[in-house]
């Protein structure tokens, strides 16, 4: 099973959320300049969104840091985003932008900190992705 | 003549120029950033398109609607002319001063909006009415009585910050549940998109004051923690006892109250998360109606994700350009 890759803010939504999913994963630093871990095995990310009113900036400036990097993106295999409705059309927008951009599948898409059925459909879907990543192992690549 | 350089007790301290070159909170660019290329006004909604749908709405279906939208008017007012100001006084950094006096602004916005669609659609008499209506609305004015007692400037500026984060994210709901079904209707879209304009809004500014109370909350022993947290749920207790009667009174000629209340707990849960809380209200209460899901963010479900999609095959994104250019490959 591959492993996990998230970035949350202050508000701590993005945080809570993955500590409640109970799966190991890697944060991804807060502030521009810290140094960026380093992804040795595929993974999925989390990412919230924080588009304006037109789209952009749909992804944190700490994300496309880490994606930016050829042997980061090469291991990412799906993408999961949180939002917020009250957005309107740009809700988790940013899962979307990072499927296209890096030819990944858009898992998943919550609300903030996520319910109890986000948890467990993500728990799910990842453990039936990891398995049929496995058995396609063509079928990803970055 | 008065000696300027005489220093009084009550002196008011010069307050530090504000370089927005040097943050102390990073968090302060970004929501400026945002609020200021979401800026917007009534005028730039064709509200006008909406006179067919409103004749067609019955008399009883009209009254509620004004009324509704009064009330709304009522928390905007609030917000602009007492919530954002009395957090002014609160704030840590020069920026957040700033980006609160924008908050303060646009709920004044958000004000003027509503009489944007009464003028375009409604009798004068018709509006009246409604003003005096929610000026002597139990539940309306209790609610405002609960927020206006937090605001009051002696009490703690962390209290201020639930309160306002409930007034934003949580009160705001009852009324905008009727605009969200008519429009799923296909009924007064256009004044729809105007409140989605302000709901988009109110998710920024719950957002950012949710994010300073847990700043200033992590600051604290936590005994004073649990104090708060305990306070939280206790107003957001309160204010959901309310916010069901007025709920009933407003939606039950329609038969619509069960879903609104699905509605209210929906958000009071977002509200809670906002400020770094667990939801209170269990998933089976906040299951809203899909309709208004829909009419909330028209057009975010055209790809189904792959989790919770119905088939096993999903659509992998063909790589495109975003206009990003921080993105280099």
């Amino acid at each position: 099973m591959g492993g996990l890759v998230y970035f949350s803010s202050g508000s701590g939504n993005t945080a809570r959320f993955v500590a409640r999913l109970g799966l190991p994963a890697t944060r991804l630093p807060r502030r521009g300049d810290d140094p960026l871990p380093a992804i040795a095995t595929p993974f999925v990310l989390i990412c919230p969104t924080y588009a304006d009113g037109q789209g952009r900036g749909a992804v944190p400036r700490q994300v496309i840091r880490f994606l930016n990097d050829p042997a980061a993106r090469a291991l990412l295999r799906g993408v999961i985003a949180s939002g917020n409705r009250n957005f309107g059309a740009t809700f988790a927008m940013a899962g979307r932008v990072i499927a296209d951009k890096c030819g990944v599948p858009l898992l998943y898409r919550f609300e903030l900190a996520g319910t109890d059925t986000d948890i467990t459909r993500i728990r799910t879907g990842l453990a039936r992705f990891w398995t049929e990543q496995e058995d396609t192992p063509c079928l990803m690549q970055a | 003549m008065k000696d300027l350089t005489h220093s009084r007790p009550d002196h008011r301290a010069v307050p530090r120029a504000v370089n927005w070159n040097r943050l102390e909170d990073d968090i302060d660019l970004d929501v400026w950033n945002r609020l200021t290329v979401n800026f917007w006004l009534p005028e730039k909604v064709p509200l006008s398109n909406d006179i067919q749908g409103w004749s067609q709405l019955t008399d009883e279906e009209r009254t509620l609607t004004i009324r509704v939208f009064t009330g709304l008017t009522l928390l905007d007012t609030i917000q602009n002319t007492v919530g954002a100001p009395t957090l002014m006084q609160d704030a840590i950094t020069p920026h957040e001063e700033a980006v609160l006096s924008n908050i303060a602004f646009m709920e004044a916005v958000h004000a003027r909006s509503y009489s944007s669609v009464f003028s375009t659609l409604c009798q004068t008499a018709e509006v009246d009415e409604a003003f005096r209506w929610s000026a002597e609305n139990e539940h309306l004015q209790a609610k405002s009585r609960l927020i206006l007692d937090e605001y009051d400037a002696t009490a703690s500026p962390l209290r201020k910050k639930v309160a306002s984060v409930f007034l934003e994210s949580f009160l705001f709901y009852s009324g905008f549940y009727l605009p969200m079904h008519w429009s799923s209707r296909a009924r007064l879209t256009n004044t729809a998109d105007l409140i989605r304009l302000i709901i988009r809004d109110e998710a920024i500014h719950g957002y950012y004051i949710g994010y300073k109370f847990q700043r200033g909350l992590e600051r604290l022993p936590e005994s004073e923690r649990q104090e708060l947290k305990d306070f939280t749920f206790a107003l957001l207790f309160d204010l959901y006892e309310i916010e069901a009667r007025y709920t009933e009174q407003l939606y039950d000629g329609l038969g619509l109250t069960e879903d609104v209340k699905h509605f209210l707990h929906y958000n009071a849960n977002k509200a809670l998360q906002n400020l770094g809380f667990e939801a209170l209200f269990p998933e089976d209460a906040c299951k809203v109606n899909p309709a208004i899901m829909a009419a909330l963010s028209p057009n975010s479900d055209e790809n189904h994700d792959f989790f919770s999609g119905s088939g096993s095959s999903y659509v992998i994104g063909k790589a495109v350009a975003t206009e990003d250019e921080d993105w280099d490959f």
